[in-house]
């Protein structure tokens, strides 16, 4: 079990956590062509290394957070809130 | 005379206390302190089992928890219990354990013919044998009869009566086996300041000082075991936990730990778990947790009386019970030694010991005592055969150059082949492994974890260097939770011993046909191995899936190194180079229930009420499961059947009025100055245009088009709304919008609060409900005053009291119907004001049931038959919905060819010609024609509708708005039916919708 650092309530255990998905994604402006769309709803990478993610303090504090998690060890390599950057950029 | 094999003095055993218990039917005595198996070799018992596959006799092992032999069927009943360790499991009085996988007895075993027809079994005899005829049909019959042959013991057949705990817990330092290096470490990291949890899987601490007189710092070793202890004792930073089991090594330094409450008496006293799991977060772990011994396989080496030497001292000098009367000693390296200075001091006598080192290897110290002794050392010699049946009887002796063997009575087998360290949590937590040489095993290396070894799991082997590196694990275990020692502080000490070198030995050459057991749980033969080797199973990992090598409850704790290092001499290959198979949790087995905790029947989840469920319950509601809510399925009156109830019920809110709990509704408060413009995005349809005191239906898409949820929004003020959802999709709503607001759109001032748990709300439909309402409130409710999809706050008189409540007028029946939600204090005083307000007007409660066919009879979706994750709003008749004037989720891709092609499944509704619409019916033209016929949609809703007096449905259709009119066919082959249906708009009652707007 994961032991994930929550900005705002500090290391918490993975059961308290909702995984979200890649955190990389930008959603496309609203005019934008539907290949756009497409590849945001769609096409995922499957990154062999650090990854960032989303994860929602469910049973906690209902924060959404932004993680970085090596997918080959488990480590957690850093968190921050949604409008802040993980140390050196994205992953 | 019970209890012949008890010495007078010496171990933890108290023998002021007698304990009664039986081992197949037999009764005999022990002592508390004792270990079953202790206890059944101080009545001489030594034939415990029989094997898993050759049913060969078979006795005690090993004293811990690494048997892989001496398993019991412990108990009788709810409370039975598998393949338990004798070696592990305390005697309580009244203990009964039953011997395994034996018939009719244990002495006299017809499944030992499988002994004798051994070359028919070879390693892998399944995959050659069982391959004809092919097919599985021919498999299953030969499992069945495979596994009534094979296993050991039997799961309980009735429900678990006891209760187990979770519990979680953080420390600076977890110290991992309470043994000489882990008590060396828990002090030293204790008086650091650090917070220390210390765990041991036995009863007692002190792990192989247990019982010995060796002096520590000139104390001897078991009166500075219960000083050290009673110093962490008293430090109120230290947890100590005996009978405790680290099991597992997980991820970011958490650690599983099994706490054997009650498993030392014959059933948990009250309010007491039998077991606790402890999720532990360590900021280090101390891993003390020993090593474990190794045999050397050589002809009959699993004869009943064959011992790992350290267990035969263990059972001297902790349990005070004399293994044998004439033993004979094999080893290839000094720490047999000991064994046979404490057996022969104790009052065995010791035949031989046979050693396959050369005579200038045996300079050791522990060599010496025993030559000193008078014990007879035969150098260069080993065992090659034993003798016996039930128990071992002699052994013959032979030089390992060759040479003839002589044999030597004895009923005592002593082995040790050299010591692994328990190095398996270390591999759990990615931790490397390196071979070392001198020891001829597997050593911790390296581990990314916050791990440190010590002692024995480290390759310490003398007490003096065990005790040193514990100290020294504990000091830099706290050094990494920032803990730095506070007074100089100084190792333990104890008299330094000298040791000659190990020399690796694995196997004794002997006849092809002789059995040279290696794993003595699976009955994997040293043959076995190279067998696998010759068939090309040159990978540890397919040796072990193909001959079943350390597959057993034991996960081969003294077998692995043994088959690899010979795989490796079969390949001509380093030991190194072959490897280890992976380490996998858990360390011993733990039971379901410890996993489970308390998540098991009534607690498996929570259950969520309404706060008019006792209402509901003490009217005669039938209830039911929606998600976690408990909901009334319909309210049978006596002598009615639930059906009959349900159907009252919808037929009175069509004539009359009814009643139904919409408090499981999800129900999320949305403020802020953005709202309108955040519901533009979320919902398919207008927001901006919505005014205050006014609510709207809503549609909600996923990112790729499908619909997601459906409800209400209403507007209180200019920055307040209230947001209603599906009963199931709630907290998915919720989470989705907190997505939204967060992480897309954080610019927007919008903020949610889910307040489901908050209102209590009824719904209140039928033609005569403005006439119960108006008694009811402190607004004016006719319909100039209080139109169609009206809002407003107010007061609901109940009795005397008055209730601050919000009505909404909105019908999901299709008739004039309204929505009053109060704080959930209020909820039963609420509905209870409904139902007297209702009487003079025939109100009834109704239930889910009856709901949902008004809602069929209306032609409205539900989240999951209709809307099933594959519908868009077009496909269930709401397109025209979906605002052209506005973006919102979903949108960009509705524009799909796929999701606008005419082909399409659409909504439409069902009426049955004749019969009744099969439940989860297919849709066909002709179901004469040939399979597979092909399906032109599905029934996705169905019911009889009491209004309409016939048996109706929703379903998705190919081309279905095209089809109203056409005559299809409802087929269902699981029901064995098939009914002719008329394809037709979905609402079937008040298309026009004049009812709820009256």
């Amino acid at each position: 079990m994961l032991l994930i650092p929550c900005p705002w309530c500090g290391p918490r255990n993975q059961i308290e956590f909702t995984y979200g998905g890649d955190a990389t994604l930008k959603r496309p402006p609203a005019d934008a062509p539907v290949e756009a769309w497409f590849e945001f709803v769609y096409l995922r990478d499957n990154p062999c290394g650090p990854h960032d993610e989303l994860w929602l303090h469910s049973a906690g504090c209902r924060r959404w957070v932004k993680v970085r998690r090596d997918t080959r060890t488990h480590d957690i390599l850093a968190s921050a809130r949604p409008d802040q950057a993980l140390p050196g950029g994205e992953t | 005379m019970t209890q012949p094999h008890r010495l007078a003095a010496g171990g933890i055993v108290d023998r002021s206390r007698t304990l009664g218990f039986s081992f197949d039917g037999a009764a005999y005595e022990g002592h508390p302190g004792d270990t079953l198996a202790s206890a059944l070799l101080a009545n001489g018992v030594h034939l415990i089992g029989r094997s898993f596959k050759y049913h060969r006799p078979r006795g005690i092992v090993t004293a811990g928890a690494d048997e892989p032999n001496a398993l019991v069927q412990l108990a009788h009943g709810a409370r039975t219990e598998p393949n338990t360790r004798a070696t592990q499991q305390e005697l309580y009085h009244g203990l009964v354990a039953d011997s395994q996988n034996r018939w009719p007895s244990l002495s006299f075993d017809i499944g030992a013919l499988n002994d004798v027809f051994s070359p028919l079994f070879p390693a892998g005899f399944y995959y050659k044998t069982f391959m004809w005829p092919p097919g599985p049909r021919w498999w299953l019959k030969y499992e069945h009869a495979i596994r009534r042959a094979a296993g050991l013991g039997r799961a309980a057949r009735e429900p678990d009566p006891d209760h187990y705990q979770h519990r979680f817990a953080h420390c600076d330092v977890l110290v991992i086996g309470g043994g000489p290096a882990g008590l060396a470490a828990a002090q030293a990291a204790a008086r650091c300041g650090a917070r220390v949890m210390l765990c041991d899987e036995n009863a007692t601490f002190g792990g192989s000082l247990r019982g010995d007189a060796t002096l520590i710092d000139g104390t001897p070793a078991a009166s500075w075991v219960d000083a050290g202890i009673g110093d962490l004792a008293a430090n109120g930073d230290v947890t100590l936990l005996p009978r405790t089991t680290a099991f597992g090594y997980y991820d970011q330094n958490l650690i599983g730990l099994v706490e054997r409450v009650a498993d030392h008496l014959a059933e948990p006293p009250p309010f007491t778990p039998r077991q606790r799991l402890w999720h532990v977060r360590a900021g280090t772990v101390v891993l003390a947790s020993g090593a474990l011994e190794r045999g050397i396989a050589y002809a009959g080496n699993d004869r009943p009386g064959t011992m790992l030497a350290g267990a035969a001292q263990a059972y001297v000098t902790c349990y005070g019970v004399k293994p044998g009367t004439r033993a004979v000693i094999f080893a290839n390296n000094d720490s047999a030694y000991e064994a046979a200075v404490r057996l022969h001091d104790a009052g065995v006598s010791i035949a031989a010991i046979a050693d396959a080192r050369p005579e200038a290897a045996l300079s050791g110290d522990h060599p010496q005592r025993a030559r000193a002794a008078g014990v007879a050392i035969l150098p260069g010699t080993a065992i090659v055969r034993a003798h016996g049946g039930l128990r071992v009887a002699g052994v013959d002796l032979a030089s390992l150059q060759g040479g003839a063997a002589r044999r030597i009575d004895c009923d005592l087998v002593c082995v040790s082949g050299g010591w692994n360290p328990a190095v398996h949590l270390y591999s759990q937590s990615r931790g490397k492994l390196r071979y070392d040489d001198a020891l001829a095993t597997f050593v911790p290396d390296a581990s990314p974890q916050s791990i440190v070894a010590a002692g024995a799991a480290n390759g310490k082997i003398d007490l003096s260097a065990v005790l040193a590196n514990g100290h020294d694990a504990g000091l830099a275990a706290a050094a990494r939770s920032g803990f730095a020692a506070r007074t100089a502080q100084s190792a333990p000490t104890t008299a330094a011993v000298s040791t000659g070198p190990l020399q690796a030995l694995w196997s004794v050459p002997s006849r092809r046909s002789a059995k040279c057991f290696v794993d003595w749980q699976n009955d994997v033969t040293v043959a076995d191995i190279a067998l696998a080797a010759r068939e090309g199973y040159r990978s540890v990992e397919h040796l072990k899936r193909y001959t079943t090598l350390g597959m057993g409850t034991d996960q081969g704790k003294t077998a692995n190194i043994l088959g690899l290092a010979l795989l490796a001499a079969e390949l001509g290959v380093s030991i190194p180079q072959v490897g280890t198979t992976t380490f996998r949790p858990p360390y011993t087995p733990v039971t379901m229930g410890a996993l489970a905790g308390h998540e098991v029947g009534a607690t498996l989840e929570p259950t969520r009420y309404s706060a008019m469920h006792d209402w509901h319950v003490e009217h005669g509601a039938r209830m039911l499961n929606a998600g976690l809510w408990k909901r009334p399925h319909s309210y049978p009156r006596p002598g009615e059947s639930e059906d009959d109830a349900a159907n009252r019920e919808a037929k009175n809110v069509r004539s009359n009025v009814g009643a139904v709990d919409v408090s499981t509704l999800g129900k999320i408060e949305l403020q802020g100055r953005d709202v309108a413009e955040f519901l533009n995005r979320v919902y398919i349809n207008r927001w901006d245009t919505l005014a205050v005191g006014r609510c709207r239906y809503g549609v909600m898409l996923r990112d790729d088009g499908m619909v997601f949820d459906d409800g209400t929004t209403s507007r209180l003020s200019t920055t307040h709304y209230v947001m209603t959802t599906t009963t199931l999709n709630a907290v998915n709503v919720m989470q989705h919008l907190e997505y939204l607001l967060q992480v897309e759109w954080p610019e927007l001032e919008v903020f949610a609060t889910s307040v489901t748990e908050q209102w209590a709300g009824a719904a209140l439909a039928g033609p005569k409900a403005r006439q119960v309402l108006a008694a009811l409130v402190s607004i004016d409710v006719s319909n100039a005053a209080f139109p169609f999809l009206a809002v407003g706050e107010c007061e609901l008189i109940a009795g005397g009291a008055r209730i601050p409540a919000r009505l909404f007028r909105m019908s999901y029946s299709g008739e004039l119907a309204y929505e009053i939600h109060v704080p959930v204090t209020h909820g039963r005083a609420m509905w209870e004001a409904v139902m007297a307000a209702g009487e003079p007007f025939g109100i009834m409660p109704y239930g889910t049931e009856a709901m949902s066919t008004l809602r069929i009879e209306k032609g409205h979706v539900v989240i999951g038959p209709e809307a099933d994750g594959r519908t868009t709003a077009d496909d269930l008749g709401l397109g025209k919905l979906v605002s052209p004037a506005k973006w919102c989720i979903g949108k960009p891709l509705l524009a799909r060819p796929a999701l606008t092609a005419p082909e399409r499944w659409q909504l439409v509704g069902l009426t049955a010609i004749d019969g009744t619409i099969p439940r989860g019916g297919k849709l066909v033209a002709d179901p004469g024609q040939a399979t597979p016929t092909p399906m032109l949609g599905h029934v996705s809703s169905w019911c009889w509708s009491p209004n309409l007096d016939a048996s109706i449905g929703l379903a998705l259709l190919e081309r279905g708005r095209a089809r109203h009119g056409d005559t299809l066919w409802a087929v269902s082959p699981l029901a064995d039916a098939r009914v002719r249906v008329r394809v037709g708009p979905p609402c079937f009652i008040d298309p026009e919708g004049e009812r709820l707007r009256v």
